[in-house]
């Protein structure tokens, strides 16, 4: 199951080269970029495990990614993703934030349905175990 | 069958076979920081001659990239090594724009640096401070200041070497990305050179700073005192010539630096003259007009070796 979270979700994957250019966007608008990691990607979790320091006041792309390659080598069987932090005032929040690296064998999401009292039906995301791949 | 005569059909990308030169140069802004470079920085020949020829290469290497020849991408670090004050710094700035403006440079910005900017206090420190500085640095001019501090071969301890070792694995994985140029004076830069072989073969351009002739440091200060709108009187230029020649032979004499130190020495000097007198008129002139009163009132004079250190002001 191919997880779709953050920007650009819908597209296919962002080459290297695609990555560059977003990175230099966020550092030309003066965001700091991040470099976050997990194993649990359920959209509820937003407490992804940080890859060093936000990198604030650089100037050129290169740096993030060679954090990132970093970062995937140490981490390549988990998702990772790219953010962009804006600290103007009145943002204060992440800017853009979109996922570059994905596991081989990616995680699977069921919906759970359960019946409530009064007929009403409450809906669970349940993060499942990658099946073997025989079945 | 219709004729369709097929001499109409143009290639978009077709490569230019002829070149203007001097369209190229201004387009790259380098005839401009050149002769910047020759306007404001006096003296030096051969350090101009080699930034010249850098930037040349740098040229030439655009055009033949555009034409589609064989072109590779020039290692560009270089070493400055120099006595104190003989302009490694201000080259170096220089430097970073004229490599910016031919593109092999991506931002163009300066990260200087010394060693406490690389180096951490304990283990696991240094690595992600070096990395830091190296990350900032990408796209631009990493400027490494008496990088020879970075060795310390009495201290076993030492974290530096682990500095230089991943500054060295950056400068051969990602020539593309940064330009590093070290600096520092000589001696100690050769011998940190010999302790660390692998840094000067990957370093393509040693450039050595040559120390001002006295002529040249005459010329450096009255453009230092014309800049901030004060010039000599004859006489006065004459005992600032003999100062130079006194000060030259004293210890801590650096060059270009101990000139404006002196500089701005004589401009104290100068204005306690004229405030010591309440009663008079003061004319543009005499704002103007350094006094040799005011130059020969230096300790260089009467004092000897050492005097410029009692008087307070440090010349490294």
């Amino acid at each position: 199951m191919k997880l779709t979270q953050g920007c650009f979700s819908f597209l296919p994957d962002l080459s290297d080269e695609q990555i560059t250019k977003q990175v230099q966007y966020c550092l030309s608008k003066g965001w700091a970029v991040n470099i976050e990691f997990t194993d649990d990607p359920h959209p509820r979790n937003t407490y992804w495990e940080m890859w060093g320091l936000p990198m604030f006041d650089l100037a050129d792309a290169a740096g993030v990614m060679m954090e990132l390659a970093e970062c995937r080598r140490v981490y390549g069987d988990r998702y990772i993703r790219v953010s962009g932090f804006d600290s103007s005032h009145g943002w204060e929040s992440v800017r853009i934030s979109f996922l570059v690296n994905r596991p081989a064998k990616e995680a699977e999401f069921e919906l759970v349905r359960q019946e409530m009292a009064v007929r009403s039906v409450r809906y669970t995301t349940v993060h499942r175990q990658p099946r073997p791949a025989s079945s | 069958m219709l004729d369709v005569p097929h001499t109409t059909t143009i290639e978009v990308n077709e490569v230019p076979t002829a070149f203007d030169l001097r369209k190229e140069a201004e387009a790259a802004g380098i005839t401009e920081t050149l002769h910047q470079l020759e306007q404001e920085l006096i003296g030096l020949k051969p350090v101009k001659q080699r930034v010249r020829q850098i930037a040349s290469l740098l040229l030439i290497e655009r055009i033949r990239q555009r034409a589609g020849l064989v072109s590779s991408a020039p290692t560009l670090h270089m070493s400055f090594t120099g006595n104190p004050g003989t302009g490694k710094t201000t080259v170096a700035l220089r430097m970073a724009k004229i490599l910016h403006g031919l593109g092999f440079v991506r931002r163009g910005q300066v990260i200087s640096v010394t060693r406490d900017d690389l180096v951490g206090q304990y283990i696991g420190h240094t690595a992600p401070k070096t990395k830091e500085i190296l990350k900032k640095a990408m796209g631009g001019v990493l400027f490494i200041d008496e990088a020879y501090y970075l060795h310390r071969p009495d201290n076993e301890r030492d974290y530096g070497q682990e500095a230089i070792e991943i500054l060295l694995q950056v400068m051969e994985n990602q020539r593309e990305d940064l330009v590093v140029i070290l600096a520092g004076y000589g001696e100690r830069m050769t011998s940190f050179f010999a302790s660390n072989p692998g840094f000067r073969s990957r370093i393509a351009h040693h450039i050595e700073f040559p120390d001002y002739s006295e002529a040249e440091l005459l010329y450096i200060a009255e453009l230092m005192l014309r800049e901030r709108g004060y010039r000599f009187s004859a006489a006065a230029r004459e005992s600032f010539e003999r100062y130079i020649v006194l000060r030259r032979t004293q210890p801590f004499f650096s060059n270009a630096r101990s000139v404006r130190n002196a500089v701005d020495r004589i401009r104290l000097r100068q204005a306690d003259r004229l405030v010591s007198d309440l009663d008079r008129m003061l004319e543009i002139a005499d704002l103007e007009t350094i006094d040799p009163s005011d130059v020969l009132a230096s300790r260089v004079f009467s004092g000897g070796a050492g005097s410029e250190q009692a008087t307070g002001s440090k010349c490294p």
